[in-house]
């Protein structure tokens, strides 16, 4: 059964967005390595899935009927931590042990270390195929939930997503819905610099997608394009959140230098009071643990 | 024949061993068919297991599965990258996938899924592989899995299985859905002979003795196991009395019964349609360099690519056939 958790209201899915980035960047600080630019552009959608879409029990993260989430860019992983421990899968002191020696918090998701993880993730290409699975089983064995995916743009690159797009459009899943986390960056450069996709939508529509473009940082669009999915019987659904990259932090956005690198804890602190629109000397870190 | 020790080995074959006639007249059955044969018992048998094909469904007769279980058979087209680790994702939903392919597509192409979705999360997923060694002889080097030994043994969490029969690939068939865990299944795709009889007492995890001899050892897997056989006849011939270990399950391997062969016949020999480089014989290596170092030769595809031709003549051109064994066991037993 799910957890008797009351969806929240947009205006409280803004706030929690908030709080998860400022998790996001106290974590990265904290470990002082991490991907704070992906896991900040795709702070929103999380929200939006873990606060008021999925069906969910975070007492019972093994719960077979449960909505199913996997986050293919997994080097976005804090983001997925901060909303699971905000969600109560786990207390939320494990988050600044991001990337430690004996972390329940892996510098990538694994399944096996962290409570509500449901799918190992960190090889990019891999986690549509995985959904793909997972969305097969439900439908073979009758069951209603529903499977998310976070892809990445640049992930796009990897043919095997592709593939998986192929098949999800051959078995008519509608109880899949991938979101393509469209930030234009990827490690290297802009994604059109190092390999543009050219008409991305339309590519989805091909392999026989029902397409929607959202403005992945509007919570009223984010809200209403996730409790749509899979309305179209047969077609598995696509979601282009178009985001920005650092999203939240003045410094980070559109930076393709912030996608894997931690701030120093000045840095940290301008990101804070970024987040929280508000002035430098009224944030401050949860770090003690900063630096030790 | 009962002096000559052999176990499990069915009478016919050892009356053809001891005609030197095996490998003439003792086809037999490819082990991919044997495989198939197998999953329709487990179809029935068990409501979770699942196929899923990659455009070889035919090859392997796994269109037999289809047409028995319909909804449980998926055809991903040539895609083997999405058909694994979809196979993860089902089994992260109590699914048994058997995600069915050649052995160079399904380790090479898809090593990365292989690697990061199935084994490190360590799924139960079932990798079953064709074409294994240089079994698929005529069609050349592109298709045969001469490395998937190696590469399977390097990952962690793995479980790496290959019957050298018909009936032993049925046992190894039903033994992966029983395994917690990924297994990976090898076949051949060229006929191999029908060894043994149904006593043979199959657990993965063991090397079995299937011939006494107390000179050296021959340990062999897959289509191997065959060409041992007829290498210890020869030798037999030659006076020479010599162990003959099917070792089915290349991790976790078998090391008590591997060094007990080590200690009784101070000699060893592996033989393998593997690359020479990782495979059977180097794990065996590894496990005597550091518990009971003896002479020690190995059989296998010499660290390059084959070419087409008929199997039996590939292994007589590459250095792998009966004869070559028995003349490897001569080189160990004489640096005794």
């Amino acid at each position: 059964m799910p957890d008797t958790f009351k969806p929240l209201t947009v205006p409280e899915l803004e706030a929690m967005a908030v709080r998860i980035r400022c998790d996001i960047i106290e974590m990265v600080t904290t470990a002082q390595a991490g991907h704070p630019g992906g896991s900040l552009s795709a702070a929103d959608v999380v929200t939006a899935l873990y606060f008021r879409v999925m069906r969910i029990n975070p007492q019972n993260p093994a719960w077979p009927d449960r909505d199913r989430f996997i986050l293919s860019k997994g080097h976005a992983c804090p983001v997925w931590y901060s909303a699971l421990a905000e969600r109560g899968y786990f207390a939320i002191a494990h988050l600044s042990t991001l990337r430690q020696l004996g972390s329940i918090l892996q510098g990538h998701p694994d399944m096996r270390k962290t409570p509500g993880i449901d799918m190992t993730a960190g090889s990019l290409g891999q986690g549509l195929s995985a959904g793909l699975g997972m969305a097969l089983s439900a439908k073979l064995r009758g069951k209603d939930y529903h499977v998310w995916v976070v892809v990445g743009d640049g992930e796009t690159q990897e043919g095997s997503v592709w593939e998986a797009a192929m098949a999800a459009s051959k078995w008519n899943l509608d109880n899949l819905t991938v979101i393509i986390d469209r930030n234009r960056l990827q490690n290297d450069a802009c994604v059109k610099d190092v390999m543009p996709l050219g008409a991305l939508a339309d590519k989805w529509r091909a392999f026989g997608w029902h397409v929607v473009d959202i403005d992945g940082h509007a919570m009223d669009q984010v809200v209403q394009a996730l409790e749509t999915a899979g309305a179209r019987k047969g077609l598995p659904t696509c979601l282009i959140a178009h985001t920005v990259k650092g999203k939240g932090v003045s410094y980070m956005e559109d930076v393709a230098d912030w996608h894997g690198k931690a701030p120093c804890e000045a840095e940290a602190l301008r990101a804070l009071a970024d987040i929280l629109s508000c002035d430098l000397e009224d944030v401050e870190l949860f770090g003690e643990t900063v630096d030790g | 024949m009962v002096e000559l020790g052999y176990h499990y080995i069915r009478s016919e074959v050892v009356r053809l061993l001891e005609a030197g006639a095996l490998l003439e007249e003792g086809p037999g059955e490819a082990t991919r068919y044997a495989y198939a044969e197998a999953l329709l018992v487990l179809g029935e048998r068990n409501p979770n297991v699942v196929v899923l094909n990659a455009d070889v469904a035919k090859s392997v007769n796994t269109t037999a599965f289809a047409a028995a279980f319909p909804e449980r058979e998926f055809n991903f087209g040539i895609a083997e990258q999405n058909m694994v680790a979809a196979a993860a994702g089902m089994a992260t939903t109590g699914l048994i996938p058997y995600a069915t392919s050649y052995a160079v597509f399904l380790t090479m192409r898809a090593l990365d899924q292989v690697r990061n979705s199935v084994h490190y999360p360590r799924l139960n997923v079932k990798l079953a592989s064709s074409h294994g060694g240089i079994t698929p002889g005529p069609d050349g080097p592109t298709h045969q899995g001469h490395e998937d030994l190696s590469l399977m043994r390097a990952i962690a969490n793995a479980t790496v299985v290959a019957g050298a029969d018909a009936w032993t690939t049925k046992l190894a068939t039903w033994a992966a859905a029983e395994w917690d865990g990924p297994v990976y299944l090898s076949f051949t795709r060229d006929p191999v002979p029908d060894l043994y009889t149904e006593s043979y007492p199959f657990r993965i995890g063991d090397a079995v003795v299937i011939r006494d001899g107390v000179d050296a050892t021959i340990v062999a897997i897959r289509d191997m196991v065959a060409q041992a056989l007829v290498a210890a006849e020869m030798l037999a011939q030659e006076g020479l009395s010599v162990r003959v270990i099917d070792c089915h399950t290349l991790k976790p391997l078998d090391t008590a019964t591997l060094l007990q062969a080590a200690e009784e016949t101070g000699a060893l020999v592996t033989a393998e349609s593997n690359t020479i480089l990782g495979g059977l014989g180097g794990a065996v290596a590894e496990i005597l360099v550091e518990h009971h170092p003896v002479p020690m030769q190995r059989i296998g595809l010499r660290d390059t690519f084959a070419e087409s031709g008929p199997y039996l003549d590939l292994l007589e051109k590459y250095g792998m056939s009966a004869r070559h064994i028995a003349a490897a066991v001569q080189q160990a037993i004489a640096r005794k």
